[in-house]
């Protein structure tokens, strides 16, 4: 058992946690072009004073949280009513149905945004079928649209909104939904009050699964988002790799890390005691 | 069908072709002649012909298949001793942080990772001069985020199963790791499995935390379809779609096949 425990822990401590300081360490210094790693280390916060006080970052931040809360909630509209029909359908159908949910996320994340590319495109078939059908006279792209990349992380991340919806559901004792019905209470209301309330840690954990992701998410604001589309986490990578200021990208992961403590610890809450509850 | 089937039907049919229609379009269009994916210009299979004969790209999936063989074996070991010291030992000091630690790379943003995981590569050629940035750097990296993967998996497998068998074998009188062998792991065996395929398909798949470690001489698959599809549609990326949706299927079909035949 010691070597149980001490072996993840070394690893993570060297290859997790170690590098957590360096960050730190690195976004407190200086950026250094001249110097290969182009960095001078230092103790100045000015990184950090001016991703609070340049507005293109404040908007970054700002737009990061409302993309991925608006998506969070979409997905979830989404995903509540596939999680409930499969939860009720018949038993034999279930792992079939839970499967084809799955499947998708065992193909290439970048490959499912890649199928959204050509569908999205000025001329692609979306394009193509809003013109025939009437719906819009001349839509263009909707590629390199924030609508994109709304599309983009509810499409990619769907399946982690259904999986722990459907695990609540499926528990969901139905008799007190037979109980509610000779009371003399409406479905709707039925719902309202037993099945709504007894999914809450299903909502919650799916509503994080998706959440946490989206806020830092790169591929999907990259491939599909347009130049004005900011994202934290293209604003990230574009610091490193386009502007290499190593010190403003670290400093950016320690404030994208602050900003997630708070959903994380909470998932990890909730993780914890519903494993708990099944020992 | 009642009122209820047929909401449940059409949900469900819509929320199926939502997840499908995409990956189904761009199969199709591997089968194009035409390089723009917006116009059907008849059936042709040179694009297939064309990744077959594209060198660049399969040296990618081969650097990519090793990584990912590499990084999910190493991370099934360690995952596996972390998810049972999780499940088995309740307490122990610095749980709470071990627990934690465990879990935490799952949630972390991965340019995050990616930029973290560099600096420590970055800071150790400072200091001791290696390692090199390439298949060794990307492997440590995919190892250490596929982690929490197989010990989430192995410890809800744990959580699950009858620990009196355990109890039982230490009762008469064999040692903990004779236990561990003989009981606990057949009995995990199809869990530590199917952590193992998680840790695989991530490693296969990961663009973001594997660009930040790669270094200079290194390209894995996802690293060339991102500089293939930066540039737009590209039909020989649809080609490799199709055997990715393909050999995901098969992967998934025979998982559910072993697991359904162990119970």
């Amino acid at each position: 058992m010691r070597y149980a425990i001490a072996l993840p822990f070394l690893w993570l401590a060297v290859f997790f946690l170690l590098p957590f300081a360096l960050v730190l360490a690195i976004a407190l210094g200086t950026n250094a072009p001249d110097v290969a790693p182009p960095v001078e280390l230092g103790f100045s916060f000015k990184n950090f004073a001016l991703l609070f006080s340049d507005d293109l970052y404040v908007a970054a931040w700002l737009s990061s949280l409302r993309i991925a809360a608006t998506s969070t909630l979409i997905a979830l509209l989404l995903g509540y009513p596939m999680a409930y029909a499969i939860a009720r359908a018949r038993p034999e159908w279930r792992p079939l149905l839970l499967m084809l949910v799955v499947l998708p996320f065992w193909t290439s994340f970048l490959i499912r945004i890649y199928a959204w590319m050509g569908l999205l495109a000025k001329n692609g078939l979306i394009d193509q079928f809003l013109r025939w059908s009437g719906i819009a006279d001349n839509p263009g792209s909707i590629l390199g649209t924030e609508w994109a990349v709304h599309l983009g992380i509810v499409y990619a991340y769907l399946p982690f909104m259904v999986l722990p919806l459907y695990a609540t559901l499926e528990k969901l004792d139905t008799s007190l939904l037979e109980a509610a019905a000779d009371l003399g209470a409406k479905p709707l209301t039925a719902f309202l009050t037993i099945t709504l309330p007894l999914s809450l840690p299903g909502i919650v954990a799916g509503c994080l699964l998706v959440f946490i992701p989206s806020i830092g998410e790169f591929v999907i604001p990259d491939l599909l988002g347009g130049t004005d589309t900011l994202m934290i986490g293209k604003v990230l990578w574009d610091e490193f790799f386009t502007n290499a200021d190593w010190p403003l990208a670290s400093a950016v992961a320690i404030c994208l890390l602050i900003l997630l403590v708070g959903p994380i610890a909470l998932f990890q809450r909730q993780q914890a005691r519903s494993l708990e509850r099944r020992t | 069908m009642n009122g209820r089937a047929r909401f449940a039907f059409t949900v469900l049919a819509f929320g199926y072709a939502f997840l499908y229609l995409p990956i189904v379009l761009v199969i199709v269009y591997s089968f194009n002649e035409s390089r723009l994916v917006t116009v059907w210009a008849g059936f042709s299979t040179k694009w297939w012909q064309a990744l077959f004969a594209n060198e660049a790209m399969l040296d990618a999936a081969w650097l990519s298949l090793r990584i990912a063989l590499v990084s999910a074996t190493t991370a099934a070991v360690i995952g596996l001793a972390a998810g049972y010291a999780l499940a088995r030992a309740p307490f122990f000091f610095g749980r709470t942080l071990f627990g934690s630690l465990v879990i935490a790379p799952m949630v972390m943003p991965e340019v995050v990772m990616g930029i973290s995981m560099l600096l420590l590569f970055v800071g150790s050629e400072q200091l001791l001069g290696g390692p090199d940035r390439g298949f060794l750097t990307i492997t440590l990296a995919h190892t250490t985020f596929s982690i929490a993967f197989v010990a989430i998996v192995v410890q809800a497998r744990l959580a699950d199963f009858d620990r009196s068998l355990e109890e039982a074998a230490m009762d008469l009188g064999a040692t903990p790791w004779t236990t561990f062998r003989t009981i606990t792991l057949p009995l995990i065996t199809p869990a530590v499995g199917s952590g193992w395929l998680l840790a695989f398909t991530l490693s296969l798949d990961d663009l973001i935390l594997t660009q930040f470690v790669a270094g200079a001489q290194s390209q894995t698959l996802p690293m060339r379809v991102y500089s293939s599809v930066r540039l737009g549609v590209d039909p020989q990326i649809n080609v490799l779609a199709t055997i990715i949706v393909c050999v995901a299927a098969c992967a998934l079909i025979l998982s559910g096949w072993l697991t359904r035949r162990k119970v």
